[in-house]
């Protein structure tokens, strides 16, 4: 399956192109993840917990990291074994672009499943698939850029008015 | 008046007594003293290398006795196709080996490449899980669209077929030029492409399989879920296993359906003999539900384009088609014979075609092995034939009715030789057409058009007059045409010493009926009582060598084998009742059960003959050998030609597509009927598989290979409330002119004479409300299917 979107992040594109070589970050931002191990050059290791329809399985997969143009683009390719359940594989090209609110992401996502996941999940994996993808870059830009600042502003409290707009990930950077 | 017994009644079932009730003793049933459990390790993807197997890593887990892998089985030989196929320029199929386990290669998603064994189920489950995480598959991209596949030679399911065709042939390629040339001056040509869809054949019962070894004597025996025990033994003997056929026993118990999936040989049953004797257990395997749907040989998958060349009025001058079919990863038994022999062989249909030319392509694909499935081959030239002459008479805005009534071969011109090299004996097309219409109340069918349309669905009527070839024969002619097998059948009457009868046959059933039909017969012929006569089927060890049942053939074959046994016995019983009797053996006739001196009132009834055959104390055994059996082996002279008219009514909801088939009426010829309530079950249940494929079935593989309806919850099979109440008719029978007993076959002729049917009755549906764009849907004719043509 294809999905391909963009999102528009209030945070230079150093900062995303930080984040998303942060394992940490992976591990927070990626559904159902439980553990990220490695580091950028030698690729990743993910243990990820998710239920597809009646599937549910635990999946261990590698992540590698490829064609990285100095934060501008990276290619993130992926293939998880759940054992019994089959097993998922991947591949984003994600793009990072300089904007005038900070920087717009863009990605495409190519994703494949076999085994059981294929046979019994098929009908709803495209749409697992999407809400997976969604939640990430959700969860992605949360952790850069902070939660949505409230319609209604508070007056911030003395001394700690920075912190509200900042995403954990930010303030752990900055 | 019907009849109460013999031929003719409808005797209920005497096997469904322990099958509604839950006694029947199916393969999976049976415990064995000491068994232990087998549990294939499958590919989970398409097409792959392989590149290592860690066995280390599950020999020591708990409970697990041996593993088993594509390198044990090397030596031994490949699970062979029984038809050898010739290209059109005369050279011969590619065959590539089929082994027990893959070894190099995995070749579909579900290919076998490994096995454990283990104590007990779930410990052999959960080794067979860690033995697939150990193996690395170095995975190719998949093969899996035919023409793409015929047109790389770059990707190959076989590394040594080119360009994964098995065969390019030609049918009859002698008319070819004929062909061309009629096409070419034809006033109106009809194009159709289509494809009949892949159909998983999903038997109620999995596939099952036990393996015994006996040291003591050396002797195997294996307990399988198989439609034909003495072809299964054959196969594991003389091609797989080299076990001596002598020293292997093959029983075949109560066996929940096969539809055409279980007549081969497949890998597991190999397997759990080569471990049974390395164990020295016995070892049994069952397949999981998805297993069948990964691995159980799928049906149909043809794409085929269509030419019709025809008058302005309709009359049929030339057919020519051109048809990709896939055979899957490897070549199942008779998977090279379904697309050709069984289906270019029917391209003439009922009809006087002067030309008719068929050219297959049989492609290797990364997907489960295909083969006959229900009607097996028939189906596909069946719906070919009745979805073009249908698109001929919307195009040329004739009356289909008509347009078949005029083109149906006529009784008087019997025998008749198509020129597709068959010879249809006997028939009566146009009763069939006749007594379809009067059943399905066609004048009728505009007030009932009317009454769809107030309800807001579009009602259309769809019309299919197909014919069939069962009981694949003669063995000399089959064996001309490059089959390695014989197609006879055979049968022991074995009259005991009290007059109790045991029929041993070769045919099997799965559900057929043959406990409750043959015997009629054999009442029948000897005036004896039905329950005193017991079918003994399905074990090597007890029945002659026989071929089992598919294609429509046990009554036809096995059936004949068993009325000539039967002619022997009475035979015998003359000369015994001659010498009892003090007369001529020319004086003796046998009637009502018993032998008669004729013109006198002295008589022995056959239980007399009976108890004097098995305690000889007056006997001509001077002359005559004691005991009373008698064996018969039968060759048919010829196929049998079944054939009629099905009219399908549908309804189709213009909001969302959705088709209901609302009404479906068959009118069959199936020469004389033994058994009609079976026979009408039978149409009902090859009807209701045809609709299934018609409006519901889908096997989807994607780009990948994965196969996406692994389940029910993605295979829609058809379910009650998907089929309406059928009216099955049979009373314009045409009995066989070559087999003793005048019967023809009823076993397919429902999944053969049905999908075509349904398909012109939703097109029909589309036109009357005003979609008249819509040419063709292929199947299943899906709601969105329907919508999209509707809307297009």
């Amino acid at each position: 399956m294809h999905m391909s979107d963009t999102r528009d992040i209030q945070a230079p594109p150093s900062e995303v192109w930080a984040a998303i070589l942060n394992p940490e970050v992976l591990k927070a931002c990626i559904p159902g993840c439980t553990e990220v191990t490695g580091n950028r050059d030698e690729g990743f290791e993910a243990v990820v917990t998710q239920k597809v329809g009646p599937v549910k399985a635990t999946f261990k997969g590698a992540v590698t990291l490829s064609d990285i143009t100095e934060g501008e683009a990276v290619t993130i390719s992926g293939e998880g074994k759940g054992g019994p359940a089959g097993f998922a594989k991947g591949g984003a090209v994600v793009r990072l672009e300089p904007i005038p609110e900070g920087t717009r992401l863009s990605y495409d996502v190519e994703a494949n499943v076999g085994g059981k996941l294929a046979q019994l999940g098929s009908r709803i994996i495209d749409g697992f698939a999407k809400k997976m993808a969604d939640e990430f870059f959700s969860r992605f830009q949360t952790a850069v850029e902070g939660p949505a600042e409230p319609e209604t502003a508070e007056p911030a409290p003395e001394g700690d008015d920075e912190t509200p707009k900042k995403g954990w990930f930010k303030r752990l950077i900055t | 008046m019907p009849k109460d017994t013999g031929i003719g009644a409808s005797t209920k079932r005497r096997e469904d007594v322990r099958f509604l009730t839950g006694r029947g003793v199916y393969t999976d049933d049976l415990t064995m003293f000491g068994q232990a459990h087998a549990v294939m390790v499958r590919s989970t993807v398409a097409h792959g290398r392989i590149v290592s197997i860690d066995t280390a890593a599950v020999e020591a887990m708990p409970g697990v006795l041996a593993v088993f892998t594509g390198e044990d089985f090397k030596d031994v030989g490949g699970n062979p196709a029984g038809w050898l196929i010739n290209s059109r320029d005369g050279t011969p199929m590619r065959e590539p080996k089929r082994p027990v386990l893959a070894h190099g290669k995995v070749r579909h998603v579900g290919d076998a490449y490994a096995a454990v064994i283990a104590e007990s189920y779930a410990q052999a489950k959960d080794a067979a899980q860690v033995l697939s995480d150990a193996t690395v598959i170095e995975e190719l991209p998949a093969i899996i669209d035919m023409k793409a596949a015929a047109a790389d030679a770059s990707n190959r399911v076989h590394d040594e077929i080119p360009d994964n065709i098995c065969f390019d042939w030609g049918w009859i390629e002698d008319n070819r030029a004929a062909v061309d040339e009629a096409m070419k001056s034809a006033p109106h040509v009809v194009t159709l492409e289509l494809t009949n869809n892949r159909l998983v054949p999903n038997a109620m019962e999995p596939r099952a399989s036990i393996g015994e070894y006996f040291p003591g004597t050396g002797d195997y025996k294996l307990t399988t879920t198989s439609q034909n025990p003495h072809l299964t033994r054959l196969l594991v003997c003389a091609f797989v296993m080299g076990i001596p056929e002598n020293k292997l026993q093959v029983v075949a118990p109560d066996v929940g359906g096969g539809f055409g999936s279980k007549i081969y040989h497949y890998g597991e049953e190999a397997l759990v003999l080569a471990a049974a004797k390395r164990l020295g257990r016995p070892v049994r395997w069952t397949a999981e539900r998805t297993e069948s749907f990964l691995s159980d040989a799928h049906g149909r998958d043809h794409v085929t384009k269509i030419e019709l060349g025809c008058t302005k009025q309709g009359d049929i001058l030339a057919i020519r088609t051109e048809t990709y079919a896939n055979v899957g990863a490897y070549l199942s038994n008779f998977s090279t014979a379904t697309p050709t022999f069984l289906h270019g062989t029917l391209m003439a249909g009922p009809y006087k075609v002067p030309h008719v030319y068929v050219n297959v392509k049989t492609v290797f694909t990364n997907t489960a092995p295909v083969d006959a499935y229900r009607g097996a081959g028939r189906p596909e030239a069946t719906y070919s034939i009745e979805r073009v002459v249908d698109k001929m008479c919307r195009e040329l805005n004739l009356d289909p009715f008509e347009v078949r009534r005029r083109n149906l071969l006529t009784p008087d011109q019997f025998p008749y030789t198509t020129p597709v090299g068959l010879v249809y004996d006997t028939g009566n097309y146009q009763a069939t057409l006749d007594k379809a219409v009067e059943l399905a109340d066609v004048a009728g069918f505009e007030a009932r058009r009317a009454e769809s349309a107030r309800r807001g669905k579009l009602r259309g009527m769809g019309l299919s007059t197909w014919i069939e070839a069962c009981g694949i024969a003669p063995s000399h002619l089959v064996g001309v045409l490059g089959a390695r097998v014989g197609l006879y059948d055979a049968a022991t009457v074995r009259v005991n010493a009290t007059g109790t009868i045991s029929v041993m046959t070769g045919a099997h059933s799965h559900g057929q009926g043959h406990e409750t039909v043959f015997p009629q017969i054999v009442a029948e012929k000897l005036g004896i009582d039905a329950s005193s006569v017991e079918i003994v089927h399905g074990d090597t060890a007890k029945i002659p060598f026989g071929m089992g049942s598919y294609g429509s053939r046990s009554l036809a074959v096995a059936g004949s084998a068993m009325d000539r046994a039967i002619d022997k016995i009475i035979a015998k019983g003359k000369k015994i009742a001659a010498h009892m009797l003090e007369a001529a053996e020319g004086d003796i006739t046998f009637a009502d059960g018993k032998f008669s001196v004729a013109g006198t009132d002295k008589a022995k009834t056959f239980g007399e003959i009976a108890f004097s055959a098995y305690v000889p104390h007056n006997y001509p055994l001077e002359t005559l050998e004691p005991g009373l059996e008698e064996t018969a082996f039968y060759d048919p002279a010829n196929f049998t030609y079944p054939a009629g008219a099905y009219i399908c009514e549908v309804e189709v909801d213009e909001g969302t597509g959705k088709v209901d088939v609302v009404s479906f009426t068959c009118a069959d010829d199936f020469g004389n009927v033994m058994n009609p309530m079976i026979v009408e079950g039978q149409v009902h249940g090859g009807v209701g598989q045809g609709i299934g494929q018609a409006v519901l079935e889908s096997t989807s593989y994607d780009e990948n290979g994965q196969l996406l309806t692994g389940s029910y919850m993605d295979y829609a099979m058809p379910r009650a409330d998907d089929v309406p109440f059928y009216t099955v008719d049979h009373s314009c029978a045409t009995p066989c002119t070559h087999n003793p007993l005048g019967v023809k076959g009823c076993g397919e002729a429902g999944a053969i004479g049905s999908p075509p049917a349904v398909v012109n009755a939703v097109i029909d549906a589309l036109h009357r409300g005003g979609h008249t764009h819509v040419s063709h849907i292929d199947m299943p004719v899906s709601p969105n299917r329907v919508w999209q043509a509707m809307n297009a």
